[in-house]
């Protein structure tokens, strides 16, 4: 299984468009970027789309705090999504709350990309007591409980600020992250290139950033993708408890007040569906985006589906038995 | 038994690193919640010197009494069982409380965790035996369920069958107006209709998982050289699937059901707060929501506890099962 990959963004290209011809194929993935196909261009999409949102939507929308005395009313021509009980716009609260929802997902997936990289990628690497000691560490955070851990720690500060709340989820979500790194960087560590380098007297630091960590830049990339995941349904799931950050708005907030607004008995649905479905299109397009990141780390996954292999003009019959062969 | 030594120490350790967790949470973080708590517990009534000591050998205590010395304390309290008295319910002890909560909390959640593995496992052995057949199809659909929030989706559960078509309660654990709790039909009855919501919206959520992740291993272990020679000795394709197939393509499944297991009390919170189910989860929220300290650190020791042991238990049930594991180190 050996990467040609060399230092790129695998996440999205900048084209976006789905690949017409071989040459621009082959360049794709000379550039280590995956290649485009249906589900990638979807989950970029949807997950660029509610970017956009959350980045401009507050620029257009209205004050989402603001009161009025309409109360609870459906979806309208003034308030395109209804407005909640003291009657704020869902929309401006939903453009507020995707910004919330995601500059959490950004933070954390950043902190939890540098600790696991720390704890799985630098212990591995080391090896010896320093691995013993790094995967003892990873093993114990593992098995500790997370969201409890975050329920408790966060009922003792009156006062949350958003750093705080995406510290706290960092500290609990990175250990998974961690072993799989280190799994990965264990097998590269003892490649027969990588002991060439160290023979060649290369700088410990050197062999570890130039020789592995590019060949480490997939994993990360879905590793992190996973910790956005992740921290995304963790803060919802803080915050609808109502333990989420003083005074921010989130997907999971939205959800809060709507549940305690008895939006749901009072089949207010434009309250409490727009949040959640948000949540779950947004998971979903990282997901789809995961699944092309892996096939570059993982190349039997790669051209096994019928469309890849319909795409290399095969017969149905030469279809079936390629089918047979693989599976 | 080298690997079972290995295995029972790594244990250990985590359980003196989260007990020691449980000690150093509440000490690290600003406020002062032994006089919080002993305040609000003056307000229901006297505060025995006593309790005043447990409390502050669990939560730390402002006097210049060395840190060490506090620890000891704070181990010896909790090998005899002692982890304070609770505010939210005064005047009952913690460990009361959460031997009142527990068992819901097993008996709804454990229980949904169980049927959704037992059927995603059944649905996935089928699909995995037969590709392409619109159980196979149906695997996309059941993965989508896994990309929506559970609480959101148990929130839509309860809006459309409780609320909109009211099939089943909207709250609680059993009818608390016309059953007396205890073992009569009536009773049980009604624990059984209240938990069936609940219990949906985990095996909705969960089932895909399962059945993709069986599928899979189905699908990669349909393709071994042993099962060719299965196929050509001319086995019936029942007996195939089930003790040569299936039985291999499980065991990555249990060790998932192992984590699983032993986060049915974890997270029950979310979902005891969706459906105000009166578990451990609820009674944590509870605590949190009265600043009940204790209560708090005493439920959040339980579930590590539970965290810890269902993940023990399961891998010296894997040794078992797998002797490869064994064998490995």
């Amino acid at each position: 299984m050996a990467l040609t990959t060399h230092a790129a963004e695998p996440v999205g290209g900048t084209g976006g468009l789905p690949a017409g011809s071989a040459a621009q194929r082959t360049r794709r993935r000379r550039l280590g970027l995956p290649p485009m196909t249906a589900k990638l261009a979807t989950g970029l999409i949807i997950s660029g789309a509610i970017l956009l949102f959350g980045l401009l939507g507050p620029f257009v929308v209205q004050d989402p705090t603001r009161v009025d005395d309409i109360g609870l009313t459906g979806p309208s021509s003034a308030h395109l999504m209804g407005t909640t009980q003291t009657g704020q716009d869902v929309l401006a609260q939903l453009a507020y709350a995707t910004r919330g929802s995601l500059t959490i997902g950004a933070i954390v997936g950043v902190l939890t990309l540098l600790l696991s990289g720390f704890f799985g990628v630098v212990g591995a690497y080391a090896g010896g007591w320093v691995d013993e000691v790094f995967s003892l560490f990873t093993n114990i955070m593992l098995v500790i409980p997370g969201l409890p851990l975050v329920i408790v720690i966060s009922s003792y500060v009156p006062d949350k600020s958003l750093w705080l709340v995406a510290l706290v989820l960092s500290l609990t979500g990175w250990a998974g992250s961690a072993r799989v790194l280190r799994g990965y960087t264990l097998s590269l560590r003892n490649r027969d290139y990588v002991l060439a380098s160290r023979v060649a007297g290369e700088k410990r630091w050197r062999i570890l950033t130039v020789e592995i960590l590019p060949n480490l830049i997939p994993l990360l990339a879905s590793q992190m993708v996973f910790a956005v995941i992740f921290a995304i349904l963790g803060e919802a799931g803080l915050s609808y408890l109502g333990l989420g950050a003083s005074g921010s708005i989130s997907w999971g907030t939205m959800l809060y007040y709507a549940q305690n607004g008895l939006a749901l008995r009072l089949g207010a649905w434009w309250w409490f569906v727009p949040p959640g479905l948000l949540l779950a299109l947004f998971g979903a397009a990282l997901s789809l985006i995961n699944f092309s990141i892996d096939e570059i780390i993982n190349p039997k996954l790669r051209n096994q589906t019928r469309a890849a292999r319909r795409s290399w003009l095969m017969s149905r019959k030469q279809l079936e038995t390629a089918k047979e062969a693989t599976l | 038994m080298h690997y079972l030594l290995r295995k029972v120490g790594f244990y250990v350790i985590a359980l003196w690193a989260a007990l020691t967790v449980n000690f150093i949470i509440p000490r690290l973080m600003p406020g002062d919640p032994v006089s919080l708590l002993i305040a609000k517990l003056g307000q229901r009534g006297p505060v025995t010197p006593e309790a005043r000591a447990s409390i502050e050998a669990l939560l730390g205590t402002d006097t210049d009494q060395p840190l060490l010395a506090q620890y000891i304390d704070y181990l010896g309290n909790l090998a005899v069982g002692d982890l304070g008295q609770s505010v939210a319910y005064f005047p009952a002890p913690v460990t009361s409380i959460i031997g009142q909560t527990l068992p819901w909390t097993i008996g709804l959640i454990g229980l949904a965790t169980v049927i959704s593995f037992l059927l995603g496992i059944g649905l996935g052995t089928i699909a995995g035996w037969k590709r392409g057949s619109w159980l196979d199809n149906l695997i996309p659909v059941t993965t989508m369920f896994q990309s929506v929030p559970y609480f959101w989706l148990a929130l839509i559960l309860l809006f459309a069958f409780g609320s909109r078509w009211q099939v089943f309660p909207l709250n609680g654990g059993y009818d608390i107006y016309d059953t007396v709790p205890g073992w009569n039909a009536e009773f049980i009855g009604s624990v059984l209709y209240y938990g069936t919501l609940p219990a949906l919206s985990i095996i909705v959520s969960s089932v895909g998982g399962w059945m993709l992740g069986m599928r899979n291993m189905m699908v990669s272990t349909l393709s071994e050289d042993y099962l060719l020679t299965a196929e050509a000795k001319g086995l019936r394709p029942g007996r195939m699937m089930r003790t040569y197939a299936a039985r291999n393509a499980i065991l990555p499944s249990i060790s998932g059901f192992a984590i699983s297991l032993g986060f049915v009390v974890a997270g029950s919170i979310v979902t005891e707060t969706v459906f105000s189910y009166p578990g451990i989860g609820s009674a944590l929220l509870e605590a949190v929501g009265s600043n009940d300290y204790a209560l708090m650190q005493g439920i959040f020791l339980v579930i590590t506890l539970s965290v810890l042991g269902a993940n023990l238990l399961v891998d010296l049930l894997y040794s078992v099962i797998d002797p490869r594991t064994r064998a490995r180190t």
